[in-house]
């Protein structure tokens, strides 16, 4: 089993979390295009291998090692349909079949390079989120391009998925200077404890509790801000 | 003894009860404009104080002096040029440390400055106590406690302020102390940047410089740019200390300083519980019950505006009808009384009887959702439908003012961040049906072919804003910026300040309107009594005739429904001979005949306002484009409408 195979089921698995589709068997045979037996076999050595939880006829979910390969793999792929698409502009469909191929091969010093250049995105073409890097940077605009940045440690969440009333702190702002000024204008600094109080429905705005005031952040800002659970 | 005058400005974050004191010090003697070329409103008024003539400007509400909004730039610029003898922070009580985040900002800048401590009261009950004057101590400057909505304090506000401003010596310096590695460098650059001559205090600019603020970059590279290395270096420095941003190292900086003077002078006496105001705070965006709850709101006030309106109109109507008579029967019915009735005083008549009894309930609405702090609310919960049409939740208010009337609607727009979406929700709101196109599409639509065809008009106009809204999103230059606003705690709006805000917003709404509903009259008039409406008639027949399918009579009401869209079926009975438009009219020129009045611009006072706002170019693009449109689509109707037999 190649090392490329293992990331597309994952990916595969982290795609249907994101759209809060269970991992049946069936379900990844039908994404990967592949027989259904040998996707339960597949995923059941992927069990074995501690990357995915398996449990016959409901399906796998990610563990968190798994989840990280995913993220990253995911990450990849996404920063090079950007790049495939907005510079080389090339269609989007194509972008996505091309990106497919070269995720595996492309490092993560390089991935990253391409996120520096395309100025921190965080949604590729199609509008699903870049997942972020594991670079322990608070800002973008100091991540550093030698490829020397300490890796991240505790794992983060958007904010907006964070439920109704729980509070975290914030620890990664992503994006250029115009967000993080906004941001920190009224009082969203990396480090301050902030607490979700409700969210909009149909992807509006989030109201959030913070330094005592209450603020409502549009999605698209919304996020940009990363946070650790406390 | 002489007479001193001095200059106060008003300045401190959005929602902290700032017009409220500026209502309160300046009473009647205020005046309500836009700044020179800007979209922004300015307040000035004046106020007596023993023997001081005291003029007071209430500066924008914003959260920093950082160039994010034109609101920004316009205050900074204020405060650091044309320098104010006092400057008043007002600061919110119950949100001491993100209000003193702006407070350290203007003692970067180093102005006179007086904090007045706004709302102490509701501190109090929420359980916030404040040691005042170890707060004026730690800020250095002084601190005066007050209750803006009781009037309290604010005599010993402007007390204090005279009292700085006749030390004539700039106060104690007392600018925020960063950390060390960071003073060391701020000071550095304040020696280099002396020798130029920006007009603001050095060290505010060397910090602005290491912070990155490209207005000051401009200023300060345009005079000498061999200091940009230098900047560079620092700021560099800065950040592979803090491995974070310049200016998020410096604005952590503040916030640090206005944590530690928040947490030295407050202490929290109980521990608060949820009040009134929180329940109420949470269950107006509640995702499920905040939409029937808007709902409600809205249409309980169209209903009362509307249904007050139609009183109150036809009670005018009826008082200013007896004053014709009593007029024609004092001067006789010669043709000069007739001129000077018909030309002169029905217009200011028709302004009075139509506009006045919907405008004046309709800015109080206004006054008490701004002032409740309902109106952020409901941004909140029309945040993703704007941003369809490319807006954020904000421009949900204009659209809505517009369904009244176009004028505040768009005098409304103001509220938005940026040029771009400042014109774009102009633009919308000018698309949107005004009370007056509701009369003609119900009145006409609605009474003559169904009312299921007059919603189905509006239904068409909202899907026409939406297209137009993404279309001219796209077009336009300038990136979108996202939604971010203070969500204030729930107060009970003032009676005062409701009044005095609904009498001055009249006063800029009369001044506008008034003179051309009077001039429109005139001209219409005087046409009809020169006999050359036929030879309009037949200029543009072949707009109206071939491409539009309506008969020739309909030119005038076209043309002259843009001073008054309710009169055009008055003129239209006029012209025909009857009121009974089912005679003259079929089904489908009476649904392409309010098509078109409910698309091509609202009126001249609408045209007069965008002229205020962004000047002649862009308002007349907006102009002829939307009559292009209403031609373009009610030729389009027509056609389609064909097809339909049973019309």
């Amino acid at each position: 089993m190649s090392t490329s195979n293992i990331e597309e089921y994952l990916q595969t698995l982290y795609t249907l979390e994101e759209e809060g589709k269970p991992a049946t068997t069936t379900e990844v045979a039908k994404r990967l295009e592949f027989a259904a037996p040998s996707v339960t076999e597949m995923l059941k050595r992927l069990a074995r291998q501690g990357y995915v939880r398996y449990e016959p006829y409901k399906g796998a979910t990610l563990t968190d090692q798994g989840r990280r390969i995913a993220s990253k793999i995911t990450r990849k792929h996404r920063i090079l349909e950007v790049f495939l698409h907005d510079i080389l502009k090339i269609q989007k469909d194509r972008a996505h079949t091309e990106a497919c191929g070269m995720e595996h091969v492309l490092s993560d010093e390089a991935g990253n390079g391409l996120c520096r250049m395309l100025r921190f995105p965080d949604k590729c073409p199609d509008g699903k989120p870049i997942p972020i890097c594991d670079e322990d940077v608070e800002h973008c605009d100091t991540c550093e391009p030698t490829g020397e940045n300490p890796s991240r440690q505790e794992r983060l969440l958007p904010l907006c998925s964070l439920r109704p009333g729980q509070r975290a702190i914030v620890r990664f702002i992503r994006g250029g200077r115009m967000a993080v000024k906004r941001l920190y204008d009224l009082g969203v600094t990396t480090g301050i404890q902030i607490q979700l109080k409700s969210c909009a429905p149909l992807g509006g705005p989030v109201e959030v509790t913070v330094r005592g005031s209450s603020l409502a952040i549009g999605r698209g800002l919304a996020a940009k801000i990363f946070v650790e659970e406390c | 003894m002489a007479e001193k005058t001095i200059r106060i400005a008003l300045a401190g974050n959005a929602n902290v009860g700032k017009s409220v004191i500026f209502n309160h010090l300046t009473g009647l003697h205020q005046h309500i404009g836009n700044w020179p070329g800007k979209t922004v409103e300015r307040a000035e008024g004046t106020l007596r104080f023993g023997d001081y003539t005291i003029d007071v400007i209430d500066l924008p509400g914003i959260y920093s002096l950082s160039t994010y909004s034109l609101e920004e730039l316009i205050s900074r610029e204020y405060i650091a040029l044309e320098k104010p003898d006092v400057i008043i922070n007002v600061v919110d009580a119950t949100l001491l440390e993100r209000n003193l985040f702006f407070t350290l900002q203007l003692l970067e800048l180093e102005t006179p400055l007086v904090v007045a401590l706004n709302q102490i009261d509701v501190a109090t009950k929420k359980g916030i106590k404040i040691d005042h004057e170890r707060l004026g101590k730690l800020l250095g400057v002084p601190v005066v406690p007050c209750v803006a909505t009781r009037g309290s304090g604010l005599d010993d506000l402007v007390r204090k302020a005279i009292e700085v401003h006749e030390r004539r010596h700039p106060p104690s310096l007392h600018y925020p102390r960063f950390g060390l590695e960071i003073e060391e460098r701020i000071s550095e650059l304040a020696e280099t940047v002396e020798q130029v001559d920006t007009g603001y205090p050095a060290r505010w600019i060397a910090v602005k410089l290491l912070e990155r603020d490209p207005e000051v970059e401009k200023l300060v590279y345009s005079r000498k740019p061999a200091i940009a290395e230098k900047v560079n270096a620092l700021a560099r420095e800065i950040e592979r200390i803090h491995s974070e941003p310049s200016y998020a190292v410096i604005a952590s900086e503040r916030y640090n300083v206005a944590n530690q003077i928040a947490r030295q002078s407050l202490t929290v006496v109980s521990p608060k519980k949820p009040s009134w105001d929180e329940r109420l705070a949470s269950l107006t965006v509640h995702r499920i019950w905040g939409y029937p709850i808007m709902a409600l709101v809205m249409a309980s006030i169209f209903y009362g505006i509307f249904s007050f309106g139609d009183y109150a109109s036809s009670l005018l109507s009826n008082m200013f009808g007896q004053a014709r008579t009593l007029f024609f029967g004092a001067f006789g019915t010669g043709l000069v009384a007739e001129f000077a009735w018909d030309g002169l005083i029905e217009g200011a008549i028709a302004g009075a009887t139509i506009a006045l009894p919907y405008i004046v309930p309709f800015y109080i609405a206004l006054s008490i959702l701004e002032n409740s702090g309902y109106l952020p609310r409901v941004a909140f919960l029309m945040d993703s439908a704007m941003h369809k049409i490319g807006l954020h939740g904000k421009a949900f208010i204009p659209l809505m003012l517009g369904y009244g009337c176009c004028v505040p609607g768009c005098m409304a727009c103001r509220i938005m961040e940026t040029e771009k979406e400042r014109f774009l929700a102009s633009f919308l709101t000018t698309l949107v049906p005004c009370a007056a196109r509701t009369v003609v599409i119900l009145g006409l639509v609605g009474a003559y072919v169904g009312i299921e065809w007059a919603l189905f008009l509006y239904a068409f106009d909202l899907l026409l804003i939406l297209i137009l809204g993404r279309l001219a999103f796209k077009v336009l230059p300038g990136e979108p910026v996202g939604l971010i606003m203070e969500m204030p705690s729930y107060k009970l709006p003032s009676l005062e300040v409701t009044a005095k805000q609904t009498w001055f917003r009249l006063e800029e709404f009369v001044w506008v309107a008034f003179p051309l509903m009077v001039v429109g009259n005139l001209v219409l008039k005087t046409l009809r009594f020169l006999n050359v409406l036929p030879i309009l008639e037949q200029a543009f027949s072949i707009i109206t005739v071939s491409w539009l399918g309506l008969p020739a009579v309909t030119v005038t009401p076209l043309i002259f429904g843009v001073f008054r869209k309710e009169l055009t079926l008055v003129m239209l009975a006029a012209l025909v001979g009857t009121s009974n438009f089912a005679t003259v009219l079929t089904g489908t020129q009476m649904i392409v005949f309010a098509a078109v009045i409910m698309l091509y611009v609202p009126c001249v006072a609408t045209i007069a306002i965008l002229i205020k706002q962004f000047g002649h170019k862009r308002a007349l693009a907006i102009t002829f484009f939307e009559i292009g449109f209403a031609i373009l689509v009610g030729g389009l109707m027509f056609r389609a409408l064909k097809f339909l037999p049973v019309l």
